[in-house]
């Protein structure tokens, strides 16, 4: 047992990637087990080992944790992301939520049926554009600070370079009427944890393609 | 100036009904100001009040908190219900969050379009009864206390009773097989403030009607 956090999940982003980019981020190494057939996903849960039969499961400090939020939560408490007190937990929550709801609509994406697509795709780019980036352009321009919350690199600041990144992923042009966030995002690039990180190689899982919406279809069923 | 919290919502349960419990559970007095109409969201959205143009919205301690998780989480911090570490926090995180998903299929009954209704209630009780209830009734054998984790009165405490009652609304017989579930819904109804909560008078509220339906949809659609 090596002492290093396990992920278990498909070979692909999904659920696992936020938990990736903030181990990461916090500099932490970790393993992870591929699931690649409905079979292994049965066996885990005859083994009782995911506790309401789901993925993402991450085996760190003799828990097996289960649901996302529960799990990053933990990971951002226990390396000093989350903030000096009960209002920057608050605020960093508070931009947490925001940004993991415009991360659902990327993620449900590919799945979506393909006469849905340019609609959905369109949704994701208003959302973006219209809801969630002016809040952080904002926030960075009131207080002028490096980071989102307390003057200190959080969980907040992760949540965002990974939206960020995924969002230009659909819609190349979609920082620019965001100076700051453009600074931001550079800003975070450079920061040698997550320049690790972004280099090819990294635990950092690619797009989603077509075999990764087959191989979760056909293990989730 | 500390005041009362102040809930901004409209009048029915909602997203806002798990605030409304952890806050009275807390023995926290709170104010309620209700949408009635497209036209009362706007005015918050135009007041720049919703950070993410969303309700649920909480005005407490100077902050105007959005994210139904984050304002959840401030509250069981700050008045002490949310275990005594990091790792029972990560319990009761893992097991909020299964909750959470069982009250979005809870919640969301009532406005299913007519054809999709009788399916959804099918798989609500399918995951209350197979995924989520038998792991509390594990859970509470296990360890023989009274309260989820900690042997101390939790959020997740709150949540469940919360979840427990709803679900029998849903279905009365519901928690048949779970003989644990059912004292500890007796047990957790008697503590005093959620005794007062659960009379007649409160701040509780029903369940939507489905007359009641199109009203709510107007005002975010």
């Amino acid at each position: 047992m090596s002492g290093k956090p396990r992920l278990t999940y498909f070979n692909g982003r999904g659920r696992m990637e936020p938990v990736r980019w903030l181990l990461a981020a916090a500099g932490v190494e970790f393993e992870e087990i591929f699931l690649e057939t409905r079979e292994q996903y049965e066996k885990l849960i005859k083994d009782g080992v995911l506790m309401f039969q789901q993925v993402p499961l991450v085996e760190i400090d003799g828990m097996k944790m289960v649901q996302t939020r529960a799990i990053l939560s933990y990971i951002a408490g226990k390396y000093n992301l989350y903030g000096k007190d009960l209002k920057e937990r608050a605020l960093i929550d508070m931009y947490v939520e925001g940004i993991s709801d415009l991360m659902q609509m990327i993620l449900m994406f590919p799945f979506s049926p393909p006469e849905a697509k340019e609609k959905n795709l369109d949704s994701i780019k208003e959302r973006a554009t219209n809801r969630y980036f002016p809040v952080f352009e904002k926030v960075l321009k009131q207080h002028g600070q490096e980071f989102l919350v307390g003057n200190k690199f959080s969980w907040a600041d992760v949540q965002l370079i990974e939206a960020i990144l995924a969002v230009e992923e659909k819609i190349p042009a979609v920082l620019s009427g965001f100076p700051q966030l453009q600074a931001f995002k550079v800003r975070m690039s450079n920061m040698p944890t997550i320049k690790k990180f972004l280099q090819p190689g990294s635990p950092r899982k690619p797009p989603p393609d077509e075999r990764y919406i087959e191989t979760v279809l056909k293990i989730l069923k | 100036m500390a005041g009362k919290p102040k809930l901004h919502y409209f009048n029915g349960r909602g997203r806002m009904e798990p605030i409304r419990w952890l806050l009275a559970a807390a023995g926290v007095e709170f104010e309620e100001c209700f949408m009635e109409t497209k036209d009362d969201l706007i005015k918050l959205q135009k007041d720049g009040s919703l950070l993410f143009q969303q309700v649920p919205m909480v005005e407490i301690d100077g902050m105007k908190m959005v994210q139904t998780r984050a304002i959840l989480s401030y509250i069981a911090a700050k008045y002490n219900l949310y275990g005594k570490n990091l790792k029972e926090r990560a319990l009761i995180d893992m097991y909020v969050e299964a909750m959470m998903d069982l009250n979005e299929l809870l919640m969301s009954h009532p406005f299913q379009p007519a054809d999709k209704k009788e399916q959804h209630f099918a798989n609500m009780v399918d995951k209350a009864t197979n995924r989520y209830f038998p792991v509390f009734e594990k859970v509470l054998k296990d360890h023989r206390q009274d309260f989820l984790v900690g042997n101390q009165f939790s959020r997740a405490d709150v949540l469940l009773l919360e979840i427990l009652l709803m679900a029998e609304e849903c279905k009365p017989d519901i928690l048949a097989k779970f003989p644990l579930l059912q004292s500890f819904k007796a047990r957790i109804s008697n503590i005093p403030t959620i005794k007062k909560f659960l009379q007649p008078g409160s701040q509780r509220k029903p369940p939507t009607e489905e007359k009641d339906v199109p009203k709510v949809l107007k005002i975010f659609y």
